[in-house]
């Protein structure tokens, strides 16, 4: 087992190199120039232009420019924003913000995804089935720039329950609604994923089984039928939890959250390779961390699977 | 297994790999299978063997065609791609004569669902957005569930290298932003003149093939270990036709589940491609298209985007009753008679 | 300033608008339907003065350097921290504030007092360097500032902005003693003196130019306002204090503001609302149509000095010669500028009856040729067919209409007039849209247009030739379509000359006669501020640039 873990972790290296590669050529090939749109469409000074496009390396080859910043990146410097702003502090402001966001939106869908899902899986067909598809459905089809309107609109303003933003500092309190509203959609697979998983296993022999030796059927349900149903489910969760961060873009819009999906849009808008790069890199970290979390953890559900 | 190639001792795979390894267990378990015609399985084989063998898929249609709920779902997907197919066979009205009098106006006379915020007919462009969201929805599942299934399936079941390589590319390309790859693969020379559905597939495609990869990685890890897998990997079968015959039906549960629900979100997501100007062209009319649009008139006009997302809605219905069917004649628990 | 007001997520590299603050008076000209105009002049209201007010933002885009402020966000921040030689009023008229007098015989030397005993928040003394050294710091290539065009009348500037200049002086600027300089332009140029106000034309301290990028983060202004402690928490919010050694008009009549960084203008809306932000100085599109229920006598409309057009660039084969003036001129009318007014901005903005904007002074909606852009279907028709007969649209071709679409409030406008050009002229009309504004900015900067584009402007200062001179001069920096033509270029030329405003006025107007035939852009509408605040605020006005008097705004 911890020679699995070292073994992910000494992968990270070549991901590492891939990802910064793979994106920063993506941004470089993304079309317009950068400096162009600095000047916000007022003239600007040739001078000026190739002054502020030298400052950038922009001017320079892309494979120079990619070496240049992997030079930069040993000595930890992650590049300076087109405000002239160190990266690594854009990305330390608005990391702990998304990442609070994203797993309340993950403890969230989590516990109910999983709650609705075994109740609709053990009462297949009924009444409340048939209700966490309709409510699935709406999910799914209404876009999250509607819900989160709605929900908006509805608690922060009408009811005054909640701001209808995230205050200075994003406070837990003020994430709730976002949170909500950000694991809104991944809710609906976590329900329909775990209901699938238990309908499978609810006439599974070993259920049989457990029930026939006279189990409760609580116990029946919490040990026998859902930790056996959650393999595709924690699979699920751990890939998203990284969607969550990078992902929150129109959530993060709605709330006016300080967090890692604006500033990857807007980066990406600018053509600002230093931020997407970095921010791309931290997601990935996350990815891989969240996935070897994931491995470990089906060994845990399934004593079968074994890492070696 | 009739056609049972000579028997011979086939040692588990997993023997040699743990002890490479150096697992702590000293625990060795020798595995032995006996000859065909020694073993109680001989007898079992020759019953089946005067009846028409059925294969699993075979069976699973037999129950499917007597459930109503694949009866109904069929008839609806069969409607949508009947609409997505033949328009104009639903509607007379132009979906792109739009103008500014009409615009926001409820139903009337021949337009029975009324304006849209730019005033064109909300009925017409319904139908006429049929194709473009039921062919993005589709294939891109189609796509998503070859790609992320096969390299999935394939990264879950042999395990190694091979799992470490293709899931630390699945990694990548999961914390890949959507919108920066839309917007460089659309500004592709090949797509940037000619902007179509499949441009949009293509980019969808990209971007969802690491969820079901994953999905179908975690369900094949689950499956590889069960008895039915060691029973066919000793009863002979080659390591690969034991993935494809025996461990991929049986995954499949979680996979059916993500891409019923995925197509309405790649309908959805397509909306989103078109907001940000890397999706279809204006002159491609799609639901998503119309949902985005009328964000603008939520709060005084919802009927303009309840229509659109109503028809998503019932698209994407028929494909989880769909697959909820399908999955219930392919596990033989759940299959009553 | 073009693409300013456009922007949703983007207002950061959308937009430029130079939010000159304007002191005193009601901003209640032209159709405002603004409670505001019954409110009291700065600091009068007898509301709290204690009060901080809240008001939306964007993150500024640079450090706090004047010449290198270019943008909204960062422009209003300058104009509350920082004073120049003049400031506008609510009409747009020059107000001295530093300026003791600024004079001029031939409109080409001027020779600039400044009042003494002002400071910097820093304790450094104003005088005529703090001026001097800054204008020169903005305008030499080796600062690489985004504002250093704004100097290009001063002599010299064409040697320290050459490329690679290690030049840092221009000859121009003449430093007579602590409270005197002179300026010496390259040309004659009347309308110098307004331009005074605009933000690149801040003084800096001494301490700015050791390390400009220290300084950009944390600056030490001359303003009514000065930056809290710690007060810039980027993308999150920037605090302002009441500066105490302030002694200019704009006193404050509250007990600061703290700009609230949003990134959609939604956002901020629901946040007005709830009585969770103060004062918001753009409704969102989704909003329009609601905003005057919701907020009753706490919201304002009127017109500001900018427009909205669409440019047409002479380069495309299909619009040379005759039959392209003519082309111009069907497309024009086709467009239904109310209707879409109506529709789109629900009554936000003022249909266009020539290239400036009707807050600016000398503004004439009668000049002769306007009724070109009169929607007229019939008129419409037999000019394209007119145009038809000299040499054929190209068959199947689409008129595409480009436009980033990035920022919110543009899709819908251009999808309409696009319709409204489909439905009555025997072509089809296209959005084309551009998913990024610095993609949108490449084409467009490098001619590349295969039809159409929006277009816009907002003023940098208030005059005419603000709208013109950059716009379609010859070869001038935003002339985004190459227009050109001779006997415009020579009105100009005579308008800046001109020895009185009224005068200049008159030349420039006359120069829009020939505009109006061969339209290099289609003017569509003059733009509207939709704002509102909430019920804790009194006393907002907006002024002639649309953006809020901040510092005359109470508590209640």
């Amino acid at each position: 087992m911890i020679r699995f873990t070292l073994l992910r972790f000494l992968q990270l290296i070549p991901v590492f190199l891939g990802a910064t590669l793979l994106v920063y050529f993506l941004v470089f090939a993304t079309p317009g120039n950068p400096i162009a749109a600095l000047s916000g469409g007022k003239p600007m000074s040739p001078a000026v232009e190739a002054a502020l496009t030298a400052q950038y390396n922009l001017d320079k080859p892309f494979w120079m420019q990619y070496l240049l910043y992997l030079k930069n990146l040993l000595s930890f410097d992650l590049g300076e924003t087109f405000s002239g702003q160190p990266v690594s502090d854009v990305i330390g402001r608005a990391f702990p913000v998304t990442a609070r966001l994203a797993i309340m939106a993950l403890v969230f869908e989590a516990f109910f995804g999983i709650i609705f899902g075994v109740i609709a899986g053990l009462r297949k067909g009924k009444l409340f089935d048939s209700t966490v598809l309709i409510a699935s459905l709406i999910v799914i089809a209404v876009p999250t720039f509607v819900l989160g309107f709605i929900l908006q609109f509805v608690v922060g303003v009408k009811l005054a329950w909640a701001k209808p933003t995230v205050s200075p500092g994003a406070p837990w309190s003020d994430l709730i609604l976002p949170a909500l509203v950000l694991g809104l959609v991944s809710l609906a697979y976590v329900i329909r994923l775990t209901r699938t998983s238990v309908i499978e296993n609810k006439n599974a022999d070993y259920v049989r089984t457990a029930t026939a030796k006279g189990l409760s059927r609580r116990r029946v349900v919490v040990v026998h039928i859902v930790r056996n149903s959650m393999i595709p489910v924690v699979t699920f969760l751990g890939a998203d939890l990284g969607s969550l961060m990078g992902g929150a873009i129109v959530t993060e819009g709605i709330f006016n959250v300080p967090g890692v999906g604006n500033l990857l849009y807007l980066s990406i808008l600018k053509g600002e390779t230093p931020t997407v790069v970095a921010v791309v890199s931290v997601l990935v970290l996350v990815f891989v961390l969240a996935n070897l979390v994931v491995d470990l953890l089906y060994a845990w559900l399934d004593p079968r699977i074994r890492y070696a | 297994m009739p056609e049972n190639p000579t028997p011979e001792i086939i040692e588990p795979e997993g023997a040699a790999q743990r002890i490479r390894s150096g697992k702590v267990s000293t625990r060795k378990i020798e595995h032995y299978v006996a000859r065909l015609e020694d073993t109680p399985l001989q007898d079992v084989d020759k019953v089946d063997e005067s009846a028409v063998p059925l294969s699993m898929w075979a069976q699973a249609w037999r129950s499917l065609r007597k459930q109503p709920l694949f009866i109904i779902s069929a008839i609806l997907i069969l409607l949508v791609i009947a609409v997505a197919v033949f328009p104009q066979l639903f509607t007379h009205t132009d979906p792109t004569s739009c103008t500014l009098s009409n615009a926001r106006k409820g139903p009337a006379a021949g337009h029975p669902l009324g304006f849209t915020f730019q005033g064109c007919d909300i009925y017409a462009r319904i139908i006429f957005g049929a194709r473009a969201s039921v062919l993005v929805g589709l294939f891109t599942t189609i796509f998503v569930v070859i790609i992320g299934g096969a390299l999935g399936a394939l990264a879950g079941y042999y395990g190694g290298w091979l799992d470490a390589v293709l899931a630390r590319i699945t990694d990548i390309f999961f914390a890949l932003p959507l919108i920066l790859g839309a917007i460089i693969i659309m500004q592709l020379p090949a797509f940037r003149d000619n902007k179509s559905i499949w441009t949009v597939i293509i980019t969808l495609t990209i971007f969802g093939w690491p969820q079901l990869a994953r999905i179908t990685r975690g369900a094949v890890i689950e499956a590889k270990n069960s008895d039915y897998v060691m029973a066919s990997r000793a009863l002979g079968l080659s390591k690969f036709k034991t993935l494809v015959k025996h461990v991929v039906p049986n995954s499949l549960a979680p996979i059916i589940v993500i891409a019923t629900i995925s197509l309405g979100i790649y309908i959805v997501a397509e909306a989103t491609l078109s907001f940000l100007g890397v999706g279809l062209p204006p002159s491609i009319m799609s639901w998503g298209n119309d949902i985005a649009s009328a964000q603008i008139s939520l709060r005084n006009n919802p009927a303009i985007l309840m229509w659109p997302a109503l028809a998503l809605s019932v698209t994407v219905l028929s494909f989880i009753m769909l697959g909820d069917a399908v999955r219930d004649a392919l596990d033989p628990k759940s299959r009553k008679g | 300033m073009r693409y300013n007001r456009t922007s949703k997520a983007l207002v950061l590299s959308a937009a430029l608008a130079l939010t000159l603050t304007a002191c005193g008076g009601g901003g209640d000209q032209g159709a405002a339907t603004s409670g505001a105009a019954t409110s009291t002049d700065a600091g009068g209201g007898g509301g709290n003065a204690t009060a901080v007010i809240t008001a939306n933002s964007t993150e500024p885009q640079n450090g706090l350097l004047p010449a290198n402020t270019n943008e909204v966000g960062g422009g209003r921040v300058m104009d509350l921290i920082f004073t120049g030689l003049v400031s506008y009023d609510a009409t747009g008229a020059p107000v001295n504030e530093l300026a003791e007098s600024i004079e001029t015989t031939d409109a080409q030397n001027y020779t600039i007092k400044i009042k003494s005993g002002q400071k910097f928040t820093n304790g450094e003394a104003v005088t005529a360097a703090s001026f001097v050294n800054a204008w020169n710091f903005g305008a030499a290539a080796k600062n690489a500032q985004l504002n250093s065009y704004f100097f290009e009348s001063i002599k010299g500037y064409d040697k320290v902005s050459a490329e690679k200049s290690t030049e840092d002086k221009m000859e121009g600027l003449k430093i007579v003693d602590d409270n005197t300089f002179t300026v010496e332009l390259s040309r004659a140029e009347s309308d110098f003196p307004l331009r005074l106000g605009y933000t690149a034309f801040y003084p800096l301290p001494e301490a700015a130019f050791k390390d400009p990028k220290a300084f950009g983060e944390n600056p030490a202004g001359n303003g009514p306002y000065k930056l809290a402690d710690g007060g810039w928490q980027h993308n999150v919010q920037v605090q302002l204090v009441p500066n105490a050694d302030y002694s200019g008009p704009r006193k404050p009549a509250n007990g600061g503001v703290t700009f609230k960084i949003y990134t959609t203008f939604d956002a901020a809306y629901q946040d007005l609302l709830a009585n969770n932000l103060d004062i918001l100085d753009q409704i969102p599109p989704s909003a329009l149509q609601n905003y005057k229920t919701d907020l009753g006598d706490r919201s304002v409309n009127q017109p500001y000095a900018g427009n909205a057009t669409m440019t047409i660039p002479s380069y495309l084969p299909e619009f040379q010669g005759e039959a392209g003036q003519l082309r111009r001129q069907a497309i024009s009318k086709a467009i239904n500028r109310q209707e879409i007014i109506d529709n789109i901005f629900f009554g936000g903005k003022q249909a266009a009856k020539e290239f400036t904007s009707p807050v600016i002074d000398g503004y004439s909606d009668a000049i002769p040729g306007s009724d070109v852009l009169t929607f007229d279907a019939e008129g419409a028709k037999k000019l394209w067919e007119q145009a038809e007969a000299i040499s054929p649209w190209p068959a199947g071709k689409v008129f595409t209409i480009t436009s980033n679409i990035d920022g919110a409030g543009n899709k819908e406008y251009i999808e309409a007039m696009a319709n409204q050009i489909s439905n009555t002229l025997p072509i089809k009309a296209e959005l084309n849209p551009i998913p990024t504004f610095k993609e949108m900015r490449t084409i467009v900067g490098e001619k590349k247009l295969t039809g159409a584009s929006r277009a816009g402007w907002q003023a940098d200062y208030p005059s005419l030739y603000n709208f013109l001179g950059p716009l379609y001069g010859t070869g001038a920096g935003s002339n985004d379509g190459d227009y050109s033509n001779p006997a415009f270029d020579k009105k100009l030329a005579e308008g800046l000359s001109a020895t009185s405003v009224e005068e200049g006025n008159k030349i420039f107007n006359e120069s829009q006669e020939i505009l109006l035939k061969d339209l290099p852009v289609v003017p569509l509408w003059y733009q509207g501020v939709q704002g509102g605040w909430s019920t804790k605020v009194a006393d907002v006005k907006f002024g002639w640039n649309g953006v809020p008097l901040y510092y005359a705004v109470t508590g209640k």
